[in-house]
């Protein structure tokens, strides 16, 4: 299975654990990650309500890109995921926007037909691999690790539509073929505060808090999530959360993918578990040294 | 012999004359060939106007006649009508119309004129290729199918038997009644459902001219208007019917206990059960699901207990034949699935229920006996009631259910009577419509009912501040104040809207009818003809159509029983002759036009190798005509000669 991969800014810096552990696991299953040569930044996270034809444009010239190449694109950000997919939809729908923006690709010698889907990598694993397929290559299984399976606030919303979008359930399955216990976690959807934490934090951090909250009170000793800026919210800012509320949160983060390079029996550093600004590594001792 | 023509122009009072120069129209039709008179009038609908045809075709001998006036749909059976009443054949005739597809539409009156001078020369044209035609006339038999046995299709059955008309009553449950026999009580009024309802039922089963085929279903339908066959399928009940005498003991002695599924599995059965005490036929049903004879081959204590030995394993599905004149479909609605909507949590948070839910708690004969209570057996003391939950909404459906305020505010009032609690209404707009809803809604507000004005976002469980611990919280944004409340509750009732049948499409595809964007049968007007279909003979009432509450449902029940009356009592139905005819010699035996044929109405002749039109059944679509390669088959009065000569005067006259 070959894919365009695009993995958006923050892969290539703050979330680099991301990129690696992405890149590692697909290839065991077979998920042929072709890097999109000379992509550009998909306007995440304001552009969009600022500058529309603009955004529209550093997408379209992304689509019409991997289109040339012949394949879909496989996306880990959910903001890179949302974005791609607003321009593929809109291009559809509203034939003004088409030409305007096929216009413009011409000027770079490209055109984009629509023919490119836009995926997530978690829906590529969990819809197109499999449990069989992944669960034949989980040789640790993560016994009893109770984890809290954080989507966010852009997963399936707007346009997502291979998972429920008030409620999804994809990760909590693919967490449950890992071997892992995913706990209830009503807030598994909600948003975590992102960008306005530079801008609000007295809006941004009660947010972060519930989270912590709901998901340590459900018994989630750690978080698995699949967008690079709830990663870096949620972990980057427990201790200003504790501070704020007086709390004592040292709630380890994981992308679902090291989970996955966890559960497959790659090394942590190989995945990038060095990285962290929470140490995971107690957790890890408890539930999964013993047996390595 | 050349064709006498006359022409007439109708201005409609203004509505074709202040757009349409009719006296320059006349003055154009006066001098096309053939035509022997034109004239204007003012209404050529009215007696007087078709009184001057009749006496022009008497004594100018015309042929043919053109009136130029609305939509057919309108008033060609009146002005056919008056042709043959003249004296000629009613079908040569042609209605031009330059009211809606001209007057209406034009804003210039020189270009109106124009348009319609081109409209009445194309009819003109046509009208001197049109052929004599006859209608042909079939007995109607006066048996009556009705299928679904809710209140919709109880009314229609008991209006037709008591006219002495013979009855059939298909109901696919154990007993007829439908939804109605689950609610506790009605809007406005507040009576109990089961106290207007179960006498019905009673007079339904002993009703000498009432069939009743309970626990049935039609597998198919075929035929015409006056003249169908329906074939019924009986499921095996395991108990006799004629040997029945409904005492219930095999009920009483039964070892195995389920979920009802007529108390929404809050309430508990036997496998050999009756829904409820009051069912109709007063017959159980073994459930061979959990019957302990079909599941292990053992128990039988029904077969010991049975003083009148009417239990039958041995029974098997049947199949029944019936003729009928004509069939009301009563089939109802499916409730939406409270489940698909993930943020309000039902079937994730315990206390969160549907309003059938509600309706079993509140019954005094439901699984608490009437009590409103908490899965932990206690009574709640705050309940949040949540509107529009599927209806409205374009991610699901977005027409408006029409009954969930009403029973919203009545599940409201009962609420706050058995519990004493606090009741919220999470509401987008109220919509009581009714008679005396107004007044209901108005007596609510006076209640204790807290009414906010916001579609409930969410219901959650996490809780932010200690109030809201262990409880409920409603998140909605309060339009009217705009902000966003979170309001904790213990219980939360979701007013689930009326979605169309499953099944709908496989009963629209039995019965040749069609439905509308929402899935709900399509009736043949909305306005003028509610009940009918575009299936002569075939009649839908009550929710199958859209959503109802029971006033409406009981009217069109009553509604669609007067149709198939006025139909059976004229003894005899006309159909139209305009109808597709397949030329023997030039058919090669391709069935490109069975398979194309709406209505089942074309079949192979295997001796001759060529396809026939069953003039009964056809309806003059035209869909074969179009098909057919070889060019074999044409529809009388739209004959290949009439809409070219129709097309070329058009084109002709093009400016």
């Amino acid at each position: 299975m070959e894919f365009a991969y695009y993995p958006g800014c923050s892969l290539e810096g703050m979330n680099k654990a991301y990129d690696q552990s992405a890149r590692l696991v697909s290839k065991s299953l077979g998920i042929d990650l072709k890097e999109l040569n000379d992509w550009n930044c998909c306007g995440a996270s304001a552009y969009m309500s600022i500058r529309e034809l603009r955004a529209h444009l550093l997408s379209a010239r992304n689509l019409a890109m991997a289109e040339r190449e012949k394949k879909d694109l496989a996306v880990v950000c959910p903001a890179c995921y949302t974005n791609l997919t607003k321009t593929n939809h809109y291009m559809g729908e509203d034939a003004r926007l088409r030409r305007t923006v096929e216009s413009a690709l011409k000027a770079a010698n490209l055109q984009y037909m629509g023919t490119v889907k836009v995926r997530h990598l978690l829906d590529v694993i969990v819809s197109e691999i499999g449990e069989s397929e992944v669960r034949a290559k989980v040789t640790k299984p993560l016994s009893g690790l109770k984890i809290a399976p954080y989507y966010g606030c852009q997963f399936t919303r707007p346009l997502g539509d291979y998972d429920d979008k008030e409620f999804p359930t994809m990760l909590d399955t693919l967490l449950k073929w890992l071997g892992a216990e995913p706990v209830y976690f009503p807030l598994k959807a909600k948003c975590c505060g992102g960008i306005l934490m530079t801008t609000n934090e007295s809006v941004a951090l009660p947010l972060v808090r519930s989270l912590l909250d709901s998901a340590t009170q459900n018994g989630g000793e750690c978080i698995a999530t699949i967008c690079p800026l709830c990663h870096m919210t949620l972990e980057a800012y427990q201790g200003d959360v504790n501070k704020a509320f007086s709390t004592g949160f040292k709630v380890p983060m994981f992308y679902f993918t090291q989970l996955m390079g966890l559960a497959f029996g790659f090394n942590k550093k190989e995945l990038g578990i060095n990285q962290e600004l929470i140490s995971s590594k107690a957790l890890l001792e408890k539930h999964l040294e013993v047996a390595r | 012999m050349a064709e006498k023509i006359g022409v007439y122009v109708c201005h409609c009072g203004s509505n074709i004359a202040q757009m349409v120069d009719c006296k320059n129209v006349v003055d154009y039709a006066a001098t096309l060939p053939n035509v022997t008179v034109a004239r204007e009038y003012q209404y050529m609908c009215s007696d007087p106007g078709q009184e001057l045809i009749k006496k022009d075709i008497k004594e100018l001998g015309l042929t043919r006649v053109v009136v130029a006036s609305c939509s057919p749909l309108m008033h060609e059976l009146t002005f056919r009508r008056a042709v043959e009443e003249g004296g000629l054949n009613q079908f040569l005739f042609q209605m031009a119309n330059i009211r809606e597809q001209c007057s209406w539409i034009s804003e210039k009156k020189e270009m109106a004129t124009e348009r319609a001078k081109a409209i009445v020369g194309a009819a003109v044209k046509r009208v001197a290729f049109q052929e004599p035609l006859e209608v042909k006339k079939v007995p109607v038999n006066p048996n009556v199918l009705i299928v679904g046995g809710g209140i919709t299709g109880i009314e229609a059955a008991l209006q037709i038997a008591d006219s002495g008309k013979k009855v059939y009553l298909v109901e696919r449950e154990p007993t007829i009644g439908g939804y109605m026999t689950r609610f506790d009580k009605t809007f406005p009024t507040l009576d109990c459902a089961a106290c207007i309802l179960t006498p019905k039922m009673v007079n339904v089963a002993q009703h000498p001219n009432i069939e009743l085929l309970s626990y049935s279903d039609v597998t198919g339908f075929s035929g015409y208007v006056g003249n169908f066959t329906a074939r019924i399928r009986r499921r095996p009940r395991y108990v006799e019917e004629e040997k029945c005498n409904g005492c219930g003991l095999c009920t009483e002695k039964c070892p195995i206990s389920v979920p009802s599924e007529f108390d929404c599995g809050l309430g508990k059965r036997k496998a050999i059960y009756r829904p409820f005490p009051q069912a109709v036929p007063n017959i159980p049903v073994i459930d061979r699901e959990h019957c302990l004879f079909f599941t292990k081959g053992i128990c039988k204590v029904c077969v010991k207990f049975c003083p009148r030995g009417a239990i039958n394993f041995d029974q098997k599905e049947e199949f029944l034949d019936l003729e009928v004149g004509a069939a009301i479909l009563a089939t109802g609605f499916d409730l939406f699935d409270a489940s698909k909507v993930k943020q309000y949590g039902y079937g994730r948070l315990p206390n969160v229920i549907t309003s059938l839910e509600f309706e079993r708690f509140s019954h005094a004969s439901g699984p608490t006996g009437g009590k409103i209570l908490l899965k932990n057996g206690q009574t709640p003391a705050s309940i949040a009631i949540l509107h529009c939950i599927g209806s409205r909404d374009t991610n699901f459906n977005e027409y408006c259910s029409r009954v969930c305020c009403m029973y919203s505010m009545k599940m409201a009032h009962l609420a706050h009577e058995k519990t004493e609690g606090k009741v919220y209404e999470f509401y987008i707009d109220i919509r009581a419509f009714g008679k005396g809803y107004e007044e209901f809604y108005k007596r609510l507000l006076s209640e204790e009912t807290v009414f906010i004005r916001g579609k409930a976002a969410e219901v959650t469980d996490v809780a932010q501040t200690p109030a809201e611990k262990g409880r409920l919280i409603v998140v909605a944004e309060d339009t009217l104040l705009g902000i966003v409340r979170r309001t904790p509750v213990d219980m939360v009732v979701l007013s689930v809207g009326l979605e169309p049948r499953k099944d709908a499409a496989d009963l629209a595809r039995i019965f040749s009818i069609s439905r509308s964007q929402d899935g709900f049968f399509l009736e043949r007007h909305p306005k003028l003809a509610p009940v009918s279909t575009a299936s002569d003979g075939i009649f839908i009432a009550g929710s199958c159509q859209g959503p109802k509450d029971i006033p409406d449902s009981v009217a069109q029940g009553a509604a669609a029983a007067a149709n198939v009356l006025s139909l059976i009592d004229r003894k005899e139905v006309t159909l139209e002759p305009t109808v597709a005819v397949i030329d023997e010699e030039s058919c090669s035996g391709c069935k490109i036009c069975l398979g194309l044929c709406p209505y089942n109405a074309i079949t192979f002749d295997e001796t001759k190798k060529v396809s026939k039109v069953n003039d009964a059944l056809c309806k003059g679509c035209g869909v074969c005509v179009a098909g057919c390669p070889s060019g074999a088959i044409e529809q009388r009065n739209f004959t290949d000669a009439q809409l070219l000569a129709e097309v070329e005067s058009v084109c002709a006259s093009g400016k």
